[in-house]
């Protein structure tokens, strides 16, 4: 029978929670890394039990945690090309990863400034990582999504780093700007269909595409229309929120914009909004089943002033159309009284059938449908407030 | 000998209990004992200094005998009572909630 495994960061540490196919019974392990801010947990598609972790502090900067054996045990795997593995004493190496933008002339992109939110120049600064992704073939193949806003690739497990500075460097990134969340780039996805051809979203410029394996990037933001910015059909400037895409539907996406819940069937070349009849366009997650290519899944938040569900009652909505038509998913949810957030990369899917969902929230909980939606159950209750959510379905 | 004293979360990262020791060749400065630390225990490097250029994380500080010497530079000769290690060399990290 098959296996789920659930990675959850949050706060104040990450927590692994286990259950059979059944997904009613649930071990609980962690807090790992405790005390400290884990942005983002993920497995490798190519071995389970590669799991990358990105744990971040604003006093002590960025580390990047890797586990060989599904979590149980971790190293940090940094080590600078060409130093020995251990020190003089004997004492094996784990530097805390470094991540210095690529401002080479070699490279042709000494970009240095991106937007503030004053509209001012300022210097690419590295805060943290808030996205990791294993690539689909090689566990020690990895992307990383950063604030500010880069993607950087490591070929060795984590241990190094580089930028792929065709991202940054494409011709916009000085009118990139912040978020309230930060200038992140907090969204990967790697298309199955085409190995060449990666989506990426950043808060506030926009999603972009490369269909050459990150040497060159084009935004593709046409169709999004975003009334807060000084063009709402700008280029860039966009504050996308999460996309989500199906592996067997090539060109389709569908995004959660700031406001707006938008799709595209041109792999991004052109969008169109599917917010329908939900109470409010505004939110931070959306996923798609994973066996409906056309289901898909967002919690709708009340607004970007008031960042909680409307009318104090959590809600998941659920369209079977692609979007537009949505029905609330209720039962098992908080439907009084809660004021929860549920943040961009806080919700997933398991590939059992049925679909397991799963979201957590700024209030600590994690909640799990093992019926693709129709019935939710805390899985944990009271944990730090959740920033991210994945899942894996073990064999 | 020089005492270290850190904050928890970076014992943790290098994996020790209590305060740690370190030896610097010379006069003995915040910049020497920081690379012998780092040296020691490669897992801090960036978590007190920045990666690539090597100021100090905003939200730490650094205390001698008594002394913020957070804003003194960093090859500043440190008091005898450090470089004996009969005093510890802290480094403190900013007290801002959470």
């Amino acid at each position: 029978m098959s296996n789920v495994r659930v990675l959850v960061g949050t706060r104040k540490g990450a927590f692994i929670l286990t259950s059979d196919g059944k997904r009613e019974n649930w071990d609980v392990s962690g807090p790992h890394f405790a005390g400290w801010e884990i942005y983002h947990v993920k497995g490798s598609p190519a071995d389970p039990n590669r799991l990358y972790a990105s744990q971040t502090s604003g006093w002590f900067g960025q580390i990047i945690q890797r586990s060989d054996d599904g979590g149980k045990t971790w190293f940090q795997p940094g080590t600078p090309a060409g130093e020995p593995t251990t020190t003089p004493e004997g004492m094996p190496k784990g530097e805390s990863n470094k991540f210095v933008y690529d401002s080479s002339p070699e490279t042709g992109k000494p970009l240095t400034t991106h937007q503030f939110y004053d509209g001012t120049p300022k210097p690419w600064e590295f805060k943290r990582v808030w996205h990791i992704e294993p690539t689909l073939d090689d566990p020690d193949t990895v992307y990383a999504g950063v604030e500010d806003a880069a993607l950087f690739k490591s070929a060795n497990g984590g241990q190094t780093w580089n930028e792929l500075p065709g991202l940054r460097g494409h011709g916009t990134g000085a009118q990139w700007q912040p978020g309230a969340g930060g200038m992140c780039l907090h969204t990967i996805i790697l298309d199955p269909n085409n190995r060449d051809r990666i989506f990426i979203a950043i808060s506030a410029a926009g999603a972009f595409r490369t269909d050459d394996g990150g040497t060159t990037w084009k935004p593709i933001n046409k169709g999004l229309h975003s009334q807060y910015i000084p063009d709402p059909n700008a280029e860039v400037g966009h504050c996308v929120h999460h996309i989500a895409k199906h592996p067997g539907n090539a060109n389709v996406l569908f995004m959660q914009k700031h406001w707006d819940v938008m799709r595209s069937n041109d792999a991004g070349d052109s969008w169109q909004e599917v917010s329908g009849n939900l109470p409010t366009d505004f939110g931070f997650v959306i996923d798609v089943h994973a066996h409906e290519p056309e289901t898909i899944y967002v919690v709708p938040i009340k607004s970007d002033g008031e960042h909680y569900p409307p009318d104090g009652k959590l809600r998941v909505y659920r369209s079977r159309s692609g979007g537009n038509e949505w029905e609330a998913l209720t039962r098992g949810l908080p439907q009084s009284n809660c004021y929860v957030n549920v943040l961009r990369d806080a919700m997933a899917v398991d590939s059992l059938d049925a679909c397991g969902v799963y979201f957590g929230t700024t209030g600590g909980q994690v909640y799990a449908s093992a019926d693709a939606g129709d019935n939710w159950a805390p899985i944990v209750r009271d944990l730090p407030p959740v920033l991210s959510v994945e899942v894996q379905t073990l064999t | 000998m020089i005492r270290v004293s850190m904050p928890a979360h970076l014992r943790t990262l290098a994996g020790v209990s209590g305060d740690v020791t370190v030896d610097v060749d010379g006069e003995v400065t915040r910049q020497k004992i920081l690379d012998a630390l780092e040296s020691r225990y490669p897992m801090l490097r960036g978590t007190i200094r920045e990666h690539v250029s090597r100021e100090r994380r905003p939200f730490l500080r650094f205390f001698a005998c008594g002394e913020d010497i957070t804003h003194q530079s960093p090859d500043d000769p440190l008091p005898q009572q450090i470089a004996s290690g009969e005093e510890p060399f802290y480094i403190i990290g900013a007290i801002a909630g959470g």
